[in-house]
């Protein structure tokens, strides 16, 4: 049966990918007009609202940060709360290399910190992606926690629990310096960076690796079963997810132009996974749409009620594991699906 | 006599004080239709699981087309051309139909580590698993989520993703469990319609299955193989009958019956 199944004709192979299932899987990967929408929306932002573009770079930052995430936890089926520790390797490693006046190019810095994360990542990858479920939760949180120690611990690197001040950073490309009143730079840097890893990212998940990383997900048992190297595709995958979370991290050092202890904790962790739960895992775009609301949230809502913010992003949290197991944006394309089958219907 | 595709020799697990397999040699020809009866706790499973790779054995060899490939994980067994099917569905349930069978395809052709181009333009792997949807007759529900489709068809999904691993040997673990009665000949029809040259060993409780497919059947009785011949002689083998025809003997009756 398979032998018949390689086709006779070249007509019989291109009448199978006529099917609009095989049509389907051949045209998912591309591009959507909406899929413009968030990058147009950075353009009207960085004209219309300038004074905006510090809380910008944040969300920018957060939106990288929450893709990196993505990929392990929404793609791969990684179960992390540890994802700080990549973000803050990033961070210190900017930090630290510009502190001592080793390094202060921005572009190769952030390779570095890209670097320096992914050899965390490798290292406590291969360990703890032997493990899964809680274990690899619990393992995820300790290698971060050791970080954080390691990080307060070696005061005379990394200024202990103050941290280091005022990195200087050099002007992107020698020319366009970061200054902290008018953070043009940072944004316009941030949204490029963001703009080179998020199209990396969308091929990666789009391609054979990422096809298969998703089968890890649905079934780790039967992708052993269909001859998949199931660890090392997953270690990889930690590798890479780490690198971009060390490249947020880097960014969020060179725009602050600080770095201190909070890019390695729990809080951070903890934050950038209720992003990703609120905007919707497994989707990309649910990185974008869950640090929008997320900080705009935590920007606006703190803003009128100082003292008790957290209760409303607490409520929607509930809503959320309540009504939308697939975040917002899950919603959003259930609805969607509802209303075009009511269209068609008639 | 055809040479020998899979085989054991002296394989044996011990699980503390269980032997729960003991010095198993067995056999599987090319081509063949072999079937591995026993009753519950015969250790059919562990066997299984040790010919995939899922266990290791304490002692004996495992080889393949004359390869010891005891010491091999599962995944490159796979790639060897040692394929199964699970006892229950073991399938990417949030994923289309075709998907499903894309990634096993797109493993064996060696796509799948490939992260710079998109899936959607491995046309080779589409159109192969497409056409392999269509002979198991799948192709109208491709596009569905797997999840989606009646148990009888899933069990279909879990045969074409074996299949789409162009195995040498296929293990079938108890292909028909689960499905309602109504919908088991489409399993039966699709195990029959495989390719001739597969090695097909079918693990199944179900005497109707094994005597309508099998030319040749093991009896596995307490970690042991107890006898071995023609689905004829074990029905007429009397001490088979005694321990696990004899218990099932209502259902035997009825497997010949219909």
């Amino acid at each position: 049966m398979s032998d018949a199944a390689i086709p006779a004709t070249p007509a019989a192979a291109a009448a199978w990918l006529d099917h609009p299932a095989a049509r389907e899987l051949a045209r998912r990967h591309r591009l959507r007009w909406w899929e413009a929408l968030p990058w147009i929306a950075a353009a009207v932002v960085y004209f219309a609202f300038p004074h905006y573009l510090g809380f910008g770079t944040e969300l920018v930052i957060s939106i990288l940060f929450a893709l990196s995430l993505d990929l392990a936890l929404g793609y791969a089926g990684i179960i992390t709360l540890g994802h700080a520790a990549f973000f803050g390797t990033g961070a210190y490693a900017v930090g630290m290399l510009a502190f001592y006046g080793i390094w202060t190019e921005p572009i190769t810095g952030l390779l570095l910190a890209a670097l320096a994360a992914a050899a965390i990542g490798l290292a406590s990858g291969l360990v703890l992606l032997r493990t899964r479920g809680l274990t690899l939760l619990m393992l995820t949180i300790c290698t971060m926690a050791l970080l954080e120690q390691a990080a307060n611990m070696a005061r005379d690197y990394t200024g202990g629990f103050d941290g280091l001040p005022s990195l200087p950073i050099a002007p992107v490309f020698g020319l366009f310096a970061f200054n902290p009143l008018y953070p043009n730079t940072q944004y316009l840097f941030s949204l490029a960076v963001l703009l080179v890893c998020f199209a990396f990212l969308r091929t990666l998940v789009y391609s054979p690796f990422g096809q298969s990383l998703t089968g890890i997900r649905e079934n780790i048992l039967r992708m052993h079963a269909v001859g998949s190297p199931v660890r090392r595709r997953l270690v990889i995958c930690y590798t890479i997810s780490a690198a971009l979370a060390g490249i947020a991290g880097g960014l969020w050092a060179q725009t602050n132009a600080y770095v201190n202890l909070s890019v390695l904790d729990l809080d951070r962790a903890a934050t950038v996974l209720i992003i990703l739960i609120l905007g919707g895992y497994g989707r990309l775009y649910g990185a974008f749409v869950g640090a929008v609301i997320y900080l705009a949230l935590e920007h606006f809502l703190a803003q009128f009620y100082p003292t008790a913010w957290q209760l409303g992003l607490g409520l929607l949290l509930v809503a959320i594991a309540l009504f939308a197991r697939n975040g917002i944006l899950g919603l959003g394309e259930q609805l969607w699906r509802r209303w075009r089958g009511r269209r068609a219907a008639p | 006599m055809t040479e020998i595709c899979l085989e054991t020799q002296a394989l044996s697990r011990q699980f503390g004080a269980l032997a729960a397999v003991q010095k198993v040699d067995f056999k599987l020809h090319a081509g063949a239709r072999h079937a591995l009866i026993g009753p519950n706790g015969a250790g059919k499973t562990t066997f299984v699981n040790l010919l995939t790779g899922v266990l290791a054995p304490t002692r004996g060899r495992v080889l393949l087309g004359g390869r010891d490939i005891t010491a091999k994980a599962q995944a490159e067994r796979v790639k060897l051309g040692l394929a199964r099917t699970f006892q229950i569905n073991r399938l990417f349930r949030g994923l289309s139909v075709l998907e499903n069978v894309c990634i096993a395809v797109a493993e064996r052709l060696g796509a799948a580590p490939s992260m710079f181009y998109p899936a959607g333009k491995r046309v080779d792997v589409i159109e192969e698993s497409m056409s392999l949807l269509a002979t198991l007759k799948l192709d109208d529900v491709a596009g569905r989520r797997v999840s989606e489709l009646p148990y009888g068809r899933q069990r279909l999904v879990e045969l074409a993703i074996a299949i789409g691993l162009r195995p040498q040997a296929l293990l079938l673990d108890e292909p028909a469990a689960g499905v309602p009665s109504a919908e088991t000949h489409i399993i039966l029809d699709a195990i029959e319609r495989l390719p001739a040259r597969i090695a097909v060993l079918i693990i199944e409780h179900d005497m109707d299955v094994v005597f309508r497919f099998a030319k040749r059947v093991t009896v596995m009785v307490g970690g042991a193989v107890f006898a071995e011949g023609t689905p004829r002689e074990i029905e007429a083998n009397a001490d088979v009958r005694a321990v696990y025809l004899g218990q099932d003997g209502a259902g035997a009756a009825n497997g010949r019956r219909a």
